[in-house]
């Protein structure tokens, strides 16, 4: 019993050791070039005279938050995952961002609609 | 030192500053403590530390209990008792059980996870003179006679109004201790993920470690709400800003969100340890594994998720409204569920196991049975309407002294009975170690339990004195005997600590017949822990190295067990000479230094009209960039 | 672990992961809940401050007040931030290339539009000064001036970083094995300006 449980402890300790490339294969080609920095911040900008946009035009002032907040958070996304590499960087990073933005955005919900602001 | 540095030629930096390292890398002396990165030694001064606030925050408790010994008593005056109560209750939780734990985090984690050192040497010794530093501020009042007086919660805008220093040395001291928090907390969350040894998957980690990592997570996450909280109302004191200002708009009731957002994951912060301590030693001292590890484990995870939606729970009659609080009132009685799960699994593991009932197993199950009547009692806080009745009273104070100190107290000592011998060579008595827990346990139960029966007869807490015929004279008069014997115990306990190290039987490197790696080495361990990287095959890894099962599958020792690992790791000697470690360094003390000089400068500057104060901030602010830069430029390791 | 070479650091950790990014990642998981209290403090008070200036345009009894948000100005300086956040990786793309000179250049350009950012809120603030806004003069006033003032500070110490990243490279010592640096300072950098998107949105455009 004692010799299979080993037998399983050292098969899993063998899948669970980093492979020895993805180090250089994560520094390697995968990244993105500057020309698609570049068209990222390109984007960027578009978004935020867009943005600024919006602001003056009063026949859209119901709709305002929503693209508002819609826009930021294109924004938001992009530099996050392009020039801050989630999108090809290890799962672990982008776990541990959106869970710290997740937990700030949901306390704060559920504690502002106990004071009514919300509801 | 200064045999290091010639005295005719003039020294470069570069120089002295190596030859410091040297010195302080031969492990003597004062320099030596100074300057060291070293897991093991940070980890005994922080309990050190800890166990001297300890005392203060035991002897505030004592003035507490001398005053409401009687009715009508005057052996402090209201502003004094409000003093003492409010150092009381920072001491005892930023002071004494956070880094009682840090002390155990900073022992144990590098050993129990077969590493040499923490992800961050020297990060980890800037925690610990941050804490230091941050402690000493926060008790500087004593000399000035500014002495915090809000209470351990600076509900605003009391704390806002306070006059003096007292909540100054109070916000910003906490402010630097949450710097010192922080720090431990990142530090030891890479230890844990990344310095594993090999074949330690996450599921083989002791439920110790389990738990540090939970617990640091819940630091680095809640830590930041109480920081911004403290920031504001920094402002609000320095500069008149308004925000728990209600004449402008400000609202009270922000301080109470962000200030137990904060509070009620820092419960968890303060208890969890101590279960992760105790989870270590039922199974040790039962001499069979942890009942239902996975349950163990996801219900501390779960508990550190769930602990983030329950903090309305001390808010219950700041109208709120009856939707929020029913809300509050079922996720406070859901988190009874995994707390629950724990107490059964910690039960299931002394189930028909050969019970050694040693000193640290008396412990352990003392802060079990406490522990039970403090959630109990914590229960019946869930339900909304019994929260209107005990809101404010001695029911309040006997729940988390119960939980505080009957859970985390208990934990913490049954830890230190446990791991004595790893780290001095030689055995706490076990005869004396058994009276220190009996009138421990006997006067903690006299002080404590009577606070429910003063809160259900109305008892408010934060009250100097009390008239006569309230039918609280007998109660208050129990406890106040029962503060006495937990002096005692006191006294016997550090009778024997220090008796221990100077005369106790020699131990040996795993005097428990205990299951995880830290028994593996030599007591005290080398600098660098192991001679050479354990590789681990099970969870309980020490144990299966002792232990097999024959044919008819019973439990039988082998032969050449753990005796002969320790052997040959005193003989791998000459190897660890080949170990490199990394480098004392003073860098951390120097930066952690510019923060209390900040502070000292904010706190004065207004009323020495920018004299000396003002200049302090951009000083210290300088002293700690140097630290920074220092810190940064220096070589790790040679 | 501190006795090896940089090379092997990320090879020899449990998950693989760099110890010093995961230490900033976790940095930022946590830097996460510091703007987020601040932000929702922002949330709480909007609107309920009674003394003049208010941020937006409002109308009190009766009686109208002009916002004093210069919404063309702050446009241009979140744009200038963004730019850096370009320039910032350009910098970080570069050196592991080992473009080293490129890199010195990108660093120094984010330096400077961070510098110009810092400017503009210096020049922002002073404005609002001389209009009436202080910490103590409405709860706008406080809560504007800490969360933007505590954003400002995350900017500055970010260009400290970024100028002392420089002063490594001016010295040799920048190179593309030692690319993690500028990696970490990066992530800093890309962090702050991200939160500013979040500030300009919530704090600025959303009336
Ligand atoms: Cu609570």
């Amino acid at each position: 019993m004692l010799y299979e449980r080993r037998a399983r402890v050292d098969a899993q300790r063998d899948t669970n050791a980093p492979p020895e490339d993805t180090h250089l294969a994560m520094h390697g080609e995968s990244h993105p070039g500057y020309l698609e920095y570049v068209k990222i911040a390109v984007i960027l900008g578009a978004i935020t005279a867009v943005e600024v946009g919006v602001y003056y035009v009063e026949a859209i002032e119901d709709l305002l938050i929503p693209i508002l907040i819609a826009l930021s958070t294109v924004k938001f996304a992009l530099v996050a995952l392009w020039f801050m590499h989630l999108k090809f960087d290890n799962r672990i990073f982008s776990w541990l961002f959106v869970g710290g933005i997740m937990l700030a955005a949901s306390v704060f919900l559920v504690a502002w609609t106990t004071l009514d602001i919300l509801l | 030192m200064a045999s290091a540095i010639p005295e005719q030629r003039p020294v470069s930096i570069g120089e002295a500053l190596r030859g410091l390292r040297h010195e302080a890398a031969t492990y003597k002396g004062i320099l030596s403590w100074i300057a060291t990165v070293d897991h093991k030694r940070i980890g005994v001064m922080y309990g050190i530390t800890a166990f001297i606030f300890f005392l203060i925050g035991g002897l505030e408790a004592m003035v507490i209990r001398i005053q409401l010994a009687q009715p009508n008593q005057s052996v402090v005056d209201p502003q004094q008792y409000n003093q003492i109560f409010t150092m009381h209750g920072t001491t005892m939780i930023f002071l004494v059980v956070m880094p009682m734990s840090a002390a155990f985090f900073n022992l144990m984690v590098p050993l129990m996870i077969g590493a040499r050192d923490v992800a961050f040497p020297r990060l980890n010794a800037f925690s610990y003179w941050v804490f230091l530093l941050g402690a000493l501020f926060l008790n500087f009042g004593w000399i000035t006679g500014d002495i915090p007086d809000s209470g351990w919660f600076g509900y605003a805008p009391l704390s806002v109004q306070s006059l003096g220093h007292g909540m100054d040395f109070w916000m910003l001291g906490l402010q630097i201790l949450g710097i010192s928090s922080m720090a431990g907390g990142f530090n030891f969350i890479v230890t844990i993920l990344n310095m594993r040894a090999p074949g330690m998957s996450l599921f083989r980690m002791p439920v110790f470690i389990w738990m540090t990592l939970v617990t640091s997570f819940l630091i680095i996450l809640a830590m930041p709400v109480i920081t911004i909280a403290l920031f504001e109302l920094g402002f609000d004191r320095f500069f008149a800003a308004n925000f728990f200002n209600p004449e402008n708009g400000g609202d009270p009731l922000l301080w109470q969100h962000l200030f137990w957002l904060f509070g009620h994951p820092e419960v968890y912060i303060l208890i969890l340890p101590a279960m992760g301590i105790v989870s270590e030693i039922l199974p040790t001292f039962a001499r069979k594994p942890l009942f239902g590890y996975p349950f163990v484990v996801f219900s501390g995870i779960l508990i550190g998720f769930i602990g983030w939606g329950v903090w309305a729970h001390h808010m219950f009659t700041t109208g709120l409204g009856a939707p929020a609080n029913a809300a509050f009132g079922v996720s406070t009685m859901i988190i009874a569920v995994p707390t629950g799960v724990k107490i059964f699994n910690w039960l299931g593991t002394l189930w028909g196991g050969s019970i050694h009932l040693a000193t640290p197993l008396l412990f352990a199950v003392g802060m079990v049975a406490m522990f039970i009547i403090g959630g109990l009692s914590g229960v019946t806080h869930a339900v909304v309407p019994s929260d209107f009745q005990q809101q404010d009273t001695y029911y309040v104070v006997a729940h988390f002294h119960y939980v505080l100190f009957g859970g985390a107290i208990f934990g913490l000592f049954s830890g230190i009975y446990y791991w004595f011998s790893k780290f001095t060579g030689r055995m706490l008595s076990e005869g004396i170690g058994k009276v220190h827990f009996w009138l421990m346990l006997a006067g903690f139960n006299l002080t404590f339990f009577p606070h429910h029966m003063l809160g259900l007869l109305g008892m408010p807490r934060r009250i100097y004195s009390y008239p006569e015929g309230m039918g609280w004279d007998v109660y208050n008069m129990i406890s106040t005997v029962g503060a006495f014997v937990i002096a005692a115990s006191m006294l016997v306990f550090m009778f024997n600590f220090i008796r221990s190290i100077k005369r106790g039987r020699r131990a040996s490197a795993d005097p428990w017949d205990g299951r995880t790696l830290e028994w593996t080495i030599p007591s005290p361990p080398p600098p660098y822990n192991f001679a050479t990287i354990p590789v681990v095959h099970a969870r309980d890894e020490a144990w299966h190295r002792k232990y097999v099962e024959d044919d008819q599958g019973r439990i039988v020792r082998v032969p050449a067990g753990a005796e002969h690992d320790v052997e040959s790791h005193e003989a791998a000697g000459a190897e660890g000479h080949h170990i490199h470690m990394p480098l004392p360094s003073i860098f951390p003390l120097i930066a952690a230094i510019g923060l209390p000089m900040i502070a000292f400068g904010l706190t004065y500057y207004q009323d020495t009209h920018g004299e000396w104060a003002l200049p302090l901030i951009p000083a210290g602010v300088v002293v700690l960039l140097i630290g920074i830069f220092g810190w940064g430029l220096e070589p790790e390791a040679e | 672990m501190q006795h090896v070479t940089p090379a092997e650091h990320g090879m020899e950790t449990s998950t693989g992961l760099d110890n010093r990014k995961l230490l900033m990642w976790l940095f930022l998981a946590s830097e996460c809940l510091f703007f987020g209290s601040l932000v929702a403090t922002y949330l709480l008070y909007k609107g309920r401050s009674t003394t003049p200036p208010f941020p937006h345009d409002t109308t009190i009894a009766g009686v109208e007040y002009s916002g004093i948000y210069d919404i063309p100005f702050t446009s241009v300086s979140s744009f200038v931030l963004l730019m850096s956040s370009l320039t910032m990786v350009l910098a970080l793309a570069a050196l592991q290339r080992d473009n080293r000179r490129a890199a010195q250049v990108w660093i120094l350009a984010t330096a400077l539009l961070g510098i110009t950012f810092l400017a503009g809120q210096a020049f922002e603030f002073t404005e609002f000064y001389h209009e009436g806004l202080t910490v103590s003069s409405s709860v706008f006033g406080s809560t504007f001036f800490v969360l933007t003032g505590f954003h400002g500070t995350h900017v500055a110490v970010g260009v400290l970083i970024l100028l002392s990243l420089f002063v490594m490279g001016l010295r040799g010592r920048l190179t593309s094995e030692r690319s993690l640096n500028l990696e970490l300072a990066g992530l800093y950098w890309h962090f702050v300006d991200v939160v500013w998107i979040v500030i300009f949105t919530f704090v600025y455009l959303i009336q």
